[in-house]
């Protein structure tokens, strides 16, 4: 069990205002620059479009719009996380990827999942690297939840 | 020689032979007088033969070899086809695409030698010529093996002599090799063997039961080595009224007889002690030596050829039309033609012609993509040309009198889809034979025609094609899947309450969740519907039911066309590109803003005496318009079935070619588009759903 706790697990950190997001590693299958997106009539708010990635149509989502917050300015730091989640590919799109870290089980920080936290379902833990927080995102729920 | 060069093509010409001999042997059961489709399956045969032979596959050889015997008689008039005969021939049909089956797998037919079949298509033959010639001929045969009967009783008078014999099925068998090798050991051993026929009374109602406990009492007394069906079809209770079976034993006779008349429902017993004379025994044991020491030379041949390499392993086939191929290969010598112009491109004057050259590339890369996606296009014929013969098989089975319509065979859908849309079709048509459709006399009481209808309807619907499995049967008892959902647990009572029917019958679709009382060997509703759903929503599709009490239930399917190209309009709303199916397309007309009435608030204009609604699509997209104030309006007429609509759009782009792709899991269930496809600049164009806008 000793050696289970210890497993590192790499989360590739990107940015978004002023905060620090992991995403686990596993799920990712490449990162993008920004792309031209095609809007979706009728989709949720936070979906900005699909993108055409070598000739794969892949949903984008603005993590920004999801989280509340104001909506994405595309710079030349913005990219396009793309996730598979099931077999199912979803691009998300950060201000800025900063680097991948390891995190150890210990460096985690399980959060109480609260019920009345809507929030609460995106966010998986909370990985501490040095002085450093940073926000680990729970993919299942972060894509399959609508709002 | 090296015959692996010709295998693809012989798997191919193959696959069409026992299509095309699937379709007569079928035409054939409805019209067994036609000359016509006798002659067909016996020129298949020989074909088949002589492709097998050029192969060098023996087995399959010598069972078209037999066929072909068969059938000649049949033209020569001195066979009827029968039932029986039908039956036999079906499965050589079988036995047959499994050689096939097993040569596409691994490249050798395999080493089934179909035994069985051979030896009842001999029979046939034997049967035939004993009523027209000598039995001296059958004696002359080299195979034949004569049975001397050793009667239990001496009959006293001759009719009943006949009649006796004739109920003697096990004096009519004929034994294989490896069977006559047995019963030679038998004897050595101061065994008997007897042939014994055990009719079962006609109103027995466990057949299979009976026959096992009669196994059951054979086993007892000695051991089984033969029976006829064979144990597994007993079992199955694919048979009459009667079986036969050869037992090898040291009780004698009259002790066999009398255990096996004490069990129930059994109504007579005939037995007869089996004795083959030694020396066609000698001959044939002889004969196996030879066959076998032969055997091991090929054998080690095969190993041989193994070593080597050789031995050929196919992939995978398709075939192709010769058009798209030669498209193909246009654009491929485009290609060239490109690529050589780009290497002369001096780099001082570059930029004009590379570009030039660069937009050729485009286009012709574009064609090429769609050129290779057509030609994974294939008819879904290829699925369903096997379903008569399945529906056949299920009407005989379940004693239903079953009729297949078929239609939308032409209907193309993209090969990946067409390999695996096979088994939810295969389990679709068999509920609907075994739970949709009553009993002949069922459907008599409810004043229906006793012979039930499946119809099997392929077409292409947007950008969708729909396969529907309708059948006009019973229907679905919600009210029935409610109480054994209830019952199961699956849901509450409350819950139960407030579920829809459809909802309800979504219940059908739960793993291992079946209404079938009494779950038959043909298929439980419900029981694997589950998966009929799992693998066509992995499809990207879906599946729905639709349901009549006492007019039957309808699957449909509907599946995205996910690699498929179809032309469309595409069209200008705001500064977004849309494209519309052609296929949805009626016409497109300039309208007068002015001529545009409302009834019930909607607007409306009347086109050559058709009152068609219009659909602002700026609105149903939220797109802002370019000119509200326009007083002209371009007007895309689509129809949906009979349902028309007027689409109004900025301006019109034109036709195009566009490969279509999903918009994945998660914007499934945006209603309005049907899917997305990528236009030659790179850049993404929705395609409407016409559907769902009419």
């Amino acid at each position: 069990m000793e050696e289970m706790n210890q497993a590192i697990k790499k989360f590739i950190v990107a940015s978004i205002g002023h905060e620090q997001y992991g995403v686990n590693i596993q799920y990712v299958q490449n990162i993008e620059r920004m792309l031209s997106i095609t809007r979706v009539p009728k989709a949720p708010y936070y979906i900005k479009g699909v993108i055409n990635l070598r000739g794969d149509i892949i949903p984008v989502m603005s993590l920004r719009l999801k989280f509340g917050l104001e909506a994405d300015e595309y710079t030349h730091n913005t990219r396009i996380i793309i996730v598979k989640l099931d077999g199912n590919p979803m691009g998300i799109i950060v201000d800025e990827v900063k680097e991948v870290i390891n995190l150890t089980d210990d460096a985690i920080e399980k959060i109480s999942k609260d019920a009345n936290d809507e929030k609460g379902i995106y966010v998986q833990g909370v990985g501490k690297i040095d002085q450093e927080l940073v926000t680990l995102l729970n993919l299942d729920g972060l894509i399959n939840t609508n709002d | 020689m090296d015959i692996s060069q010709y295998l693809e093509i012989f798997i191919e010409e193959s696959k069409e032979h026992l299509q095309s001999l699937n379709e007569s042997l079928l035409e054939l059961e409805k019209n067994t007088e036609n000359v016509e489709l006798i002659n067909e399956v016996f020129r298949v045969a020989h074909t088949l033969k002589g492709m097998a032979a050029t192969m060098g596959y023996k087995r399959m050889q010598k069972l078209t070899h037999d066929m072909e015997n068969v059938l000649s008689e049949i033209r020569n008039g001195n066979i009827a086809v029968t039932a029986e005969l039908l039956d036999i021939l079906f499965q050589c049909l079988d036995a047959l695409e499994q050689y096939v089956e097993s040569i596409i797998e691994s490249g050798s037919e395999g080493d089934k030698d179909n035994h069985k079949i051979i030896n009842k298509l001999n029979a046939i033959l034997e049967g035939g010529q004993d009523n027209t010639t000598v039995t001296a001929e059958v004696a002359a045969t080299a195979e034949a093996i004569a049975i001397e009967p050793v009667q239990d009783s001496l009959p006293s008078q001759v009719e009943a002599a006949v009649s006796d014999a004739d109920k003697r099925q096990h004096l009519q068998m004929s034994f294989t090799d490896f069977e006559k090798n047995a019963i030679q050991k038998a004897y050595l051993e101061n065994f008997k063997v007897y042939g014994i026929t055990i009719f079962i009374s006609e109103g027995c109602v466990l057949k299979s039961a009976r026959a096992f406990i009669v196994f059951r009492t054979l086993e007892k007394l000695g051991q089984v080595i033969k029976s006829h069906p064979a144990v597994q079809d007993i079992e199955d209770e694919k048979f009459d009224d009667r079986f036969t079976t050869f037992i090898v034993t040291k009780e004698n006779m009259e002790k066999i007889t009398s255990e096996l008349r004490s069990v129930a429902e059994v109504t007579d017993v005939l037995t007869d002690e089996i004795i083959i004379p030694i020396e066609p025994v000698e001959a044939a044991k002889e004969d196996n030596q030879q066959k076998s020491t032969r055997k091991k030379k090929t054998g080690t041949k095969d190993s041989n050829a193994k070593a080597t390499g050789i031995k050929p392993k196919t992939n995978r086939t398709v075939r192709v039309d010769i058009e798209r191929l030669d498209t193909l290969m246009n654009l491929v010598s485009e290609l060239i033609i490109i690529k050589n112009g780009l290497e002369t491109i001096e780099l001082k004057n570059a930029s004009q012609n590379f570009n030039e050259q660069i937009e050729y590339l485009e286009r012709i890369t574009t064609n090429l993509h769609d050129a290779v996606m057509k030609v994974r296009m294939v008819p879904i014929e290829r699925v369903f040309n096997r379903f008569p013969r399945l529906i056949r098989d299920l009407s005989r089975q379940l004693n239903k009198n079953i009729e297949l319509h078929m239609s939308g065979e032409e209907t193309e859908l993209d090969r990946t889809v067409i390999d695996e849309i096979g088994d939810p079709l295969v389990h679709l048509l068999r509920n609907a034979g075994d739970h949709g459709l009553e009993t002949p006399d069922v459907r008599v009481q409810s004043g229906k025609d006793p012979v039930g209808n499946i119809h099997l309807r392929a077409y292409q619907d947007g950008n969708n094609v729909i396969i529907e499995v309708n059948d006009d049967g019973k229907g679905i008892d919600v009210l029935h899947i409610k109480n054994k959902a209830i019952k199961n647990g699956t849901i509450s009572e409350d819950q139960a309450d407030s579920m829809t029917d459809q909802e309800i019958i979504q219940l059908l679709f739960r793993p291992s969740f079946s209404t079938a009382e009494k779950i038959s060997d043909v298929s439980g509703r419900g029981v694997g519907l589950d998966v009929v759903k799992t693998k066509i929503e992995a499809l990207g599709g879906d599946i729905e039911v639709k349901t009549e009490i006492n007019k039957g239930s309808k699957f449909i399917i509907r599946l995205p066309l996910t690699l498929a190209i179809i032309q469309a309009l595409m069209v200008n709303l705001g500064d977004e590109k849309y494209a519309i199916p052609l296929n949805t397309i009626q016409n497109i007309e300039d309208v007068e803003v002015a001529h545009i009435k409302y009834i019930q608030n909607q607007e409306v204009i009347n086109l050559r005496g058709h009152v068609i609604p219009i659909v602002r699509l700026h609105e149903k997209l939220d797109i802002e318009e370019i000119d509200p104030d326009r007083q002209s309006l371009t007007v895309v007429i689509v129809n949906k079935g009979e349902k028309q609509a007027g689409i109004v759009v900025d301006s019109l782009i034109g036709q195009q070619e566009i490969v279509i792709k999903t918009l994945g899991k998660y914007l499934s269930n945006i209603k309005l588009i049907a899917g997305a496809t990528i236009l030659g600049d790179g850049e993404v164009a929705l395609i409407l759903d016409i559907n769902t806008l009419v």
